[in-house]
């Protein structure tokens, strides 16, 4: 007979405040096979976990089912805990009477009657678990990072400084990311590039990063420790090997009005590119939509000119594979575009006339613009006609904390760079005036706030709290009419061009790229950590990490915090010989299987393969599936489809399940 | 139709999305009706549509099948499996007389607190609408008159509890 312990946590007083512990515990002990039971304030204490080792040991007990938070906060504490008391750990199951009960309704008596529902329910489902030993699993001590920006880079370094190898892919043809199309940097306003061109050098040089730059993640399957990953090289049309990076080829392309994606289309590049001086590797990509040789058949001159003939217009996507151990997704973000013209779903800021007014532009092109490195060589010229804006005015949560017109998150480095760009202003147009529209200032962190009142009360930016109705042309001038809450009155500014603080959002591409991964994203495409407070790099699959803004908005100092926490979860998970993985896998029975091989071709990870069983003699007397532990992942697919009932999954059985569905409603 | 009516809803849902979803619904304090009682798969992929028809011979007036989104199952396909099996599932409900709306199907993904919230509540109050499901288990009785004998998880006397610490 089964022998069943029910441990009922308070969690403090997040369940005890509308679950009746006590009470549940008294009716818990009630239930047939419930040999034991208890309340106790916090279950996962010390105190908590010695009251269920000790009636382990005392009762002799067969299953316990803890009532307490969600199996995925806690499971592992009190398998860990019931093992020290020697019982298997799989014998050990969770009712959540938190997440699921106590902290969603308000009703005492309704929550205190499903708490008693839900630990029934696993009572009946432990009656009927089997001990189960954790199935140990290799690990590939190589890693995978995805996006060569600020997060990428630096998650590389840190993983390559702990000695072990590491893939970097970057989708475009050079690392660096949006930092380095950035002119100098909040609190401190260096100089972006100085600070993020030795990692990108770094990162090339490194004795354990292989880079593929211009490059994409194709398929990813396996799970963690022994992930394959193809990788698809993008055709640049260049033997890499060969190529010195003499920019000859650059300079001789006759296709120049391109608009330079790096620039943010305020300048223009050639067919056959580097995008930016600093790029790493410092090799060109042709551009095979506007190459002549490609549309037409004519030119070649790049390849006419080239000193050591790297040029190859023959050459093709190229596919590598490579086996990973633990992959960093560091895919960073984009702005929100606005204009019309572009098909997005951002589309309340038309009367601001971004893509309609050229000395509209979004806070990513005015850093090109006082860029060193940009269009304009640093000099402050308006697009239209070079002239120097006199008047500026800066629109802050353009699409941001509005879920009617945009986003409803607030994209958070928007209020630290636009008093970046007021104070970049101000020390290029010294009689220049410089105006902020906005709704709050957040300049929480290090130095930021006081960076704010800098750039008010040293660089005198005139800071207006409201919002912008409309922008409109008139003489040469931009007219904005704006609010100013704080005196009450209509604002209208006749400025010489207008920065608009776009939101921050996704990589528009991400999504296919997260489900290449198997990691959740949230509505706006941001990816999902796998707990908000407590595992914020980690995700729900495991061996995959997070870093940088691919998981919400991040500025630098963030995103490089998060890529070497990510880092040193990879090292840590390196660090180990091999991996225990939890054995939930799928299990024949081959005495009833008919060898039909619906489950094979149901089965997402190819871990079902045929089996001859054989007679005394040597005959095969029939065809059965059999399972590969190694490659099963434990989804149940095959139990489903399954005619005759011969695949379980362990842990999640038919007994197991069914005996839950009988105790659901009593 | 019994104004007091409290329908009882079974749910099925996969670990990686709605669970999650749902632990993330009680991380945010959100608040819905306590009807439905939650049994996590690791797949949608693993509801055999058996179980939907044990949990109505169990007293279910309702069930909730709920998983990832399409694309975003944690195995690749198991959700696609489940929303073919339901598909065929509706038509049998239909052509058995039994009200398809009693089985709701749902996508909530791991960020979705609110979503689960909101399916929850929709679901209930449709179960509350269309009422207890006696036919089913009349039906259920009159085949199988002998059936109600032991599920072995009724509660049990007192004098019966051999040791009952506290």
């Amino acid at each position: 007979m089964a022998r069943i312990g029910v441990f009922v946590c308070h969690c403090g007083e997040n369940i005890g405040r509308t679950v009746d512990c006590p009470e549940v515990s008294r009716r818990a002990a009630l239930l047939r096979d419930v040999f034991y039971s208890v309340d106790y304030k916090y279950m996962c204490s010390d105190p908590g976990q010695n009251m269920i080792k000790d009636a382990i040991r005392e009762h002799g007990l067969t299953g316990v089912v803890v009532a307490s938070c969600s199996p995925l906060m806690h499971e592992k504490t009190f398998r860990r805990a019931v093992t020290e008391a020697g019982m298997n750990p799989f014998l050990c199951e969770i009712a959540n009477i938190r997440e699921h009960c106590s902290w969603v309704h308000e009703d005492r008596k309704a929550a205190t009657d499903k708490a008693l529902d839900l630990i029934r329910i696993m009572v009946e489902k432990v009656k009927h678990n089997v001990a189960l030993e954790s199935i140990r699993i290799p690990v590939t001590k190589k890693a995978l990072v995805i996006g060569g920006g600020i997060a990428g880079i630096q998650a590389a370094l840190d993983i390559a400084d702990g000695g072990k190898e590491v893939i970097l892919v970057e989708k475009s043809p050079s690392i660096g990311g949006h930092m380095a199309q950035l002119s100098e940097t909040f609190p401190t306003l260096d100089c972006s590039q100085c600070i993020l061109t030795p990692k990108m050098v770094s990162a090339n040089t490194h004795k354990n990063i292989k880079l593929y730059t211009y490059s994409e993640v194709e398929k990813v399957s396996g799970y963690i420790g022994n992930f394959q990953v193809t990788i698809r090289k993008k055709a640049r049309y260049i033997d890499e090997s060969v190529c010195t990076g003499c920019g000859i080829c650059q300079e001789k392309c006759p296709v120049k009005k391109i608009p330079s994606e790096f620039n943010e289309g305020l300048g223009m590049r050639k067919a056959i590119y580097v995008p930016f001086p600093q790029a790493v590797p410092n090799k060109p990509v042709i551009d095979r939509e506007h190459c002549t040789k490609f549309i037409n058949g004519k030119c070649g001159a790049c390849e006419k000119l080239c000193g050591p003939k790297a040029i190859r217009f023959d050459q093709t996507d190229s596919f590598i594979t490579e086996d990973i151990g633990a992959i960093v997704v560091a895919t960073g973000y984009d702005l929100y575009t606005i204009d019309k013209k572009t098909d997005n779903t951002l589309k309340g800021y038309g009367e601001y006339g971004y893509g309609k007014y050229p000395d509209v532009v979004s806070g990513l092109q005015f850093e090109r613009l006082v860029s060193a490195s940009g269009p304009t060589y640093g000099e402050l010229k308006r697009p239209s006609d070079g002239k120097t804006p006199e008047t500026i005015v800066f629109i802050q949560c353009v699409g941001s904390r509005d879920a009617a017109k945009g986003v409803s998150y607030c994209s958070k480095i928007c209020c630290m760079y636009t008093a970046k760009h007021t104070m970049l202003y101000k020390h290029k147009v010294h009689n220049g005036k410089a105006f902020v529209f906005y709704m709050d200032i957040r300049a929480g962190g290090k130095n930021y706030d006081e960076f704010v009142r800098r750039a008010i009360e040293e660089d005198g930016a005139v800071y207006l709290r409201g919002r912008v109705s409309k922008i409109s042309q008139e003489d040469g001038k931009l007219v904005v009419m704006g609010a100013d809450t704080l005196s009450g009155a209509q604002v209208e500014i006749k400025a010489d061009m207008v920065v608009l603080a776009t939101a921050i959002a996704a990589q528009p591409d991400i999504v296919p790229l997260a489900q290449k991964l198997g990691v959740g994203y949230d509505q706006y495409h941001f990816l999902s950590e796998a707990h908000p407070k407590l595992r914020p790099v980690e995700t729900n699959s495991a061996g995959i990490f997070l870093a940088g803004a691919c998981q919400a908005p991040k500025d630098i100092p963030e995103a490089v915090a998060q890529a070497s926490a990510a880092a040193s979860k990879v090292l840590g998970l390196f660090s180990s010989l091999e991996l225990e993985r939890e054995p939930y896998v799928a299990k024949v029975n081959e005495n009833t299987c008919s060898g039909c091989e619906f489950c094979l071709m149901a089965c997402p990870y190819n871990a079902i393969e045929r089996r001859e069983i054989k007679n005394r003699r040597g005959e095969v007397i029939k065809t059965v599936s059999y399972v590969n532990e190694g490659k099963c992942q434990g989804c149940g697919t095959c139990v489903s489809i399954c005619r005759s009932k011969s695949i379980d999954l362990m842990g999640f059985t038919d007994e197991q399940v069914y005996s839950q569905i009988n105790a659901m409603f009593v | 139709m019994n104004e007091n009516f409290e329908p009882k809803i079974a749910a099925f849902v996969c670990t990686w999305c709605t669970y999650t979803g749902a632990d993330l619904a009680g991380t945010s304090r959100l608040k819905y009706e306590p009807n439905v009682r939650v049994l996590r798969l690791p797949c949608t992929g693993r509801i055999d549509f058996s179980l939907v028809i044990k949990a109505f011979e169990n007293g279910a007036d309702g069930v909730l099948i709920s998983g990832c989104h399409p694309n975003d199952c944690h195995y690749n396909a198991g959700n696609f499996h489940a929303r073919r099996r339901f598909a065929i599932f509706r038509k049998l409900l239909e052509f058995t007389g039994i009200d398809p709306n009693r089985v709701q199907f749902s996508w909530v993904s791991a960020a979705e607190g609110a979503k689960w919230r909101d399916v929850v509540n929709a679901v209930t109050d449709e179960i509350r609408k269309l009422g207890p499901f006696n036919e089913y288990q009349k039906l259920i009785h009159d085949s199988f008159p002998f059936r109600h004998e032991d599920s072995g998880a009724e509660e049990i006397s007192e004098k019966e509890q051999v040791e009952n610490v506290k």
